[in-house]
């Protein structure tokens, strides 16, 4: 396996919060193309260690290996220019804008005439207005949100705004998309739809994924590569089916025998 | 039944674009434009431009800067006055200090001061969130009118430090009589109207409300947050720095700092509450509604009431229904004004059916 | 030398005069996380109110009582038409409602008890008296020592009774509190009443030393400095934050003044309050609030 085939890869991560660890030593590699799941109890650190993966968090120490440039930090800005994308557990958007222009905010790194041009409406504006109009349609077709484009985000059910959410992430074409609890609060069917989602936008657009999820059978059958965490260490890390013989996973999750 | 969108499609892109997607809509405002522009001059007399129209029209230009900057970009202001202020001076000492500049420039160049001032005072908000940033502005709405009263070089070290403003002569044209100063500030503020609703719907404007709503997410897909709200207060004290100049030289006729203290912050932070935030109507509905009400009161005590109020205590009532009406905006209708004629317009579109 | 000093301990016991005001806004931020922008006009609206029937012939502490009565009346008035309606809203929105509550409270104020300057005499003579070499003013030592047994009661009432721990649990979250069972209503009659009682002593001191005028409302303003130093959330802090721009702001009027001209204590606060800001963005005391994405 040569580092070409990482896309991302973390080496020794630790980060504290006011003294208690929420992640202690963690390395793992994740594969271009591949769709790679962290699972683990609440609290196990996994919300923080995506967070420090876009730079939202910086770790104290470690280092992370992002498609070729090796960085101990980046900030939230560098890693979205360099193609990391994602969506929150608390669903982080705008909600008082419409789902298209939530949609086309997530383009804002992607658009090729100034603020200024497109005030007045004058050189790159006019053309790139329709280029970012269209991208911003082809992917609110992709997740099927056409009948709410104008509608405030705000107004939209739980569900809808999950699925908006991953629109603005999509929109800025990204390699690395990370995706935190985007099933969370759905019913059977909602996930199902979700999934198949999260599977098209593998097959279609190549986007590696990582992501957080607690529905065990959707991360089998979502998943190429399941990285177990449990109080900010990493217990697991291989295949679906390795990690589910894992006996240390095993004992986390439902506790050791008397 | 009139107000209808059947038959009206939009099949493309560009045209989606466009401010008045109803033929009704755009026919109608470029009948307020003729109504403003041809009918009001002829038909006006001297106490409404005077008194009535000029205010109203600055006052909504001034509401609309401060909109883009708290409506929009979600930053929370209270020197609003304070960058008229530097509207106002920095106008007037261009005027004065440069021969032969035209007045329209001195004007630009006055907003173009206020903008860099309102970008320093502005800089705080890269560190301190929300609220907190009350106290920048305040800082600035204080310091800017102290500077303005204590150094006569301002003023042209004139011993009332009271400035007559010079007369109006554009393009060879004296605008110095009321109809003249109505139309011109009228021109300015129409223009800056359009610019304002052009930059909203642009990417920056996009970034504000993105920055408004939820500043870490807006970081973490590439907005570049110092930008974005250095640009508000920019912008902002750029259209608050040409109001303060119609301010001092269409409306009052004098450059005095006094115009522009903390009550003239207020006032103009009471036009985007009750016109509501994030809007560009809402700055001249909220901006009718703060000058004709203490007109309408008075008029009230006076006919209806004999004039049983004197206007001392009628500024007092004037101040409690101020008060309880952003209260009442602020619980029933926080999208103020417009909103309400936003509904209007909704309703109106599918009447007589309900929905 | 001891002029320096002179100026400073003026200066620090202003500055507990602005702490007392400052103090009323705590209680309320704690309690509802508002910045109540009106406690300025409720210190003017109490002051008045006491004085106009001091000058009825009513005695002091009959109209001290009747005083309180009526704030606490307008404390009643506030949580039932306006808070109880904007529950959850978000701060800048709540903020605004205490603009328009400071009018209204403005407006009646003065409509009803005339727009005079009025004099305020509490029984606490201005004469100065000596302290190593320096002249202090006994009025100021009296606010002074009246803020300290403020604190000291109200530091107690919060971490020793049942009320004050509630008021913490409220400030945290409020629809956690009300899903324990913290009757919200009555725990902010409570918090805006005693707020209402602060700034009465408040307003009576100030008043007291420069009368009871409109422009007490401004003084409060400069509350906003003192909590930005001293943290929203801290009755010590309201103290320190107090302290500091008291003396900061003579020592600057009388030692900068005379280079770049007057009237410096109308912005030196702000830009004070603002320059520290960027250092510790959560002032001294306050909570670094943790956003968790």
């Amino acid at each position: 396996m040569t580092t070409n085939e990482h896309l991302l890869s973390l080496n020794n991560i630790s980060l504290s919060f006011k003294g208690v660890k929420a992640i202690n030593n963690i390395s793992f590699a994740v594969n271009r193309g591949e769709i790679c799941a962290l699972i683990g109890p609440n609290g196990a650190g996994k919300s923080s260690l995506l967070n420090v993966i876009n730079g939202v968090y910086q770790a104290d120490e470690g280092e992370i290996n992002f498609d070729g440039e090796s960085k101990k930090n980046m900030s939230p800005h560098r890693s979205a220019q360099r193609g990391i994308a994602r969506t929150f557990q608390n669903i982080a958007l705008f909600k008082g804008m419409s789902v298209l222009d939530n949609v086309l905010t997530g383009r804002n790194l992607k658009v090729k005439s100034s603020w200024v041009e497109q005030v007045f409406n004058i050189g790159q504006a006019p053309n790139d207005a329709v280029v970012q109009r269209k991208k911003s349609e082809e992917i609110i077709d992709f997740l099927k949100i056409q009948p709410w484009r104008s509608s405030l985000v705000g107004s939209l059910p739980y569900g809808l705004q999950k699925r908006v959410e991953l629109a603005r992430a999509l929109a800025a074409e990204p390699k690395l998309l990370l995706l935190d609890e985007p099933m969370a609060g759905m019913n059977s069917d909602e996930k199902a739809e979700m999934s198949r989602f999260i599977l098209d936008t593998q097959r279609e657009f190549g986007t590696t994924i990582v992501l957080i999820e607690h529905d065990i059978s959707v991360v089998m059958a979502l998943s190429n590569h399941v990285v177990v965490l449990d109080y900010g260490k990493k217990i697991g890390d291989g295949t679906p089916d390795e990690v589910r013989a894992n006996p240390e996973v095993i004992a986390a999750y439902l506790g050791t025998k008397h | 039944m009139l107000y209808r969108e059947a038959g009206q499609f939009i099949t493309d892109y560009r045209a989606d674009k466009s401010i008045f997607r109803l033929k009704q809509e755009r026919w109608g405002f470029y009948l307020l434009l003729a109504i403003a522009f041809i009918f009001i001059p002829f038909i006006g007399n001297d106490y409404w431009f005077s008194a009535i129209l000029i205010p109203f029209l600055v006052l909504s230009l001034a509401g609309l800067g401060l909109n883009l900057l708290t409506g929009y970009a979600g930053q929370l202001s209270l020197g609003s006055a304070a960058f008229m202020a530097v509207g106002a001076f920095a106008a007037y000492n261009f005027h004065l200090r440069i021969e032969g500049l035209p007045f329209l420039v001195s004007f630009l160049l006055g907003g173009f001061t206020a903008a860099i001032v309102g970008i320093l005072f502005g800089l705080p908000s890269l560190r301190i969130k929300g609220f907190y940033l009350l106290v920048s502005t305040l800082a600035a709405q204080f310091f800017v009118l102290w500077v303005f009263t204590n150094f006569s070089w301002f003023s042209n070290n004139n011993s009332s430090g009271v400035i007559t403003a010079p007369q109006l002569i554009i393009l060879n044209h004296d605008f110095s009589t009321p109809v003249g100063r109505y139309l011109l500030t009228l021109g300015i503020v129409v223009v800056l109207g359009f610019l304002a609703k052009s930059i909203v719907r642009s990417e920056l404007g996009r970034n504000w409300m993105a920055v408004r709503d939820m500043d870490t997410a807006a970081a973490v897909i590439g907005i570049s947050i110092p930008k974005t709200k250095l640009l508000a207060f920019g912008i902002s004290s750029f259209f608050l720095g040409i109001a303060g100049s119609l301010w001092a030289f269409t409306y009052l006729g004098t450059v005095e700092p006094h115009g522009f203290d903390l009550t003239r912050s207020f006032q103009i932070l009471f036009i985007v509450i009750i016109g509501g935030m994030g809007s560009i109507l809402g700055n001249f509905l909220g901006a009718a509604f703060v000058i004709l009400l203490p007109i309408l009161l008075s008029n009230i005590s006076m006919n209806l009431l004999a004039g049983a109020i004197d206007p001392g205590q009628l500024e007092n009532f004037q101040k409690i229904i101020f008060g309880a009406l952003i209260i009442f905006f602020l619980i029933k209708e926080p999208n103020g004004l417009a909103k309400v004629w936003q509904t209007f317009k909704q309703r109106s579109r599918v009447w007589p059916l309900r929905f | 030398m001891s002029f320096f000093f002179e100026v400073l301990t003026g200066g620090l016991l202003a500055g507990v005069m602005y702490s007392l005001v400052a103090i009323g806004f705590v209680l309320i931020y704690k309690a509802s996380g508002v910045f109540n922008f009106a406690q300025g006009s409720m210190v003017l609206f109490s002051a008045l109110t006491f004085v106009s029937l001091l000058e009825r012939g009513v005695p002091f502490w009959i109209s001290f009582i009747i005083t309180l009565l009526i704030m606490l009346v307008l404390a009643w008035a506030i949580e039932r038409f306006v808070l109880r309606k904007l529950v959850n809203r978000s701060p800048i929105t709540l903020f605004m409602a205490t603009l328009g509550l400071s009018y209204i409270i403005e407006g009646l104020a003065q409509a009803v008890w005339g727009a005079q300057v009025h004099a305020l005499d509490i029984g606490v003579s201005d004469e100065p008296f000596e302290i190593f070499g320096m002249l202090l003013s006994q009025f100021d030592l009296f606010a002074a020592a009246i803020a300290g047994i403020l604190v000291a009661v109200l530091s107690f009432l919060f971490s020793k009774t049942r009320t004050g721990i509630s008021l913490r649990a409220v400030a945290d979250d409020q629809l956690a509190a009300l899903a324990v069972g913290i009757k919200l209503n009555r725990l902010w009659f409570i918090v805006w009443g005693v707020a209402g009682f602060v700034g009465l002593v408040a307003g009576l001191l100030w008043g007291a030393r420069v009368g009871v005028q409109f422009s007490l409302s401004l003084i409060v303003l400069k509350a906003l400095p003192v909590l930005i130093i001293g943290g929203f959330t801290s009755i010590g802090g309201a103290i320190v934050g107090g302290l500091i721009i008291g003396s900061s702001e003579k020592l600057a009027e009388v030692f900068l003044g005379p280079y770049i001209g007057g009237g410096i204590e109308n912005w030196f606060p702000y830009v004070l309050a603002m320059l520290f800001l960027l250092v510790r963005p959560s002032g001294i005391f306050g909570e670094r609030a943790i956003e968790r994405v």
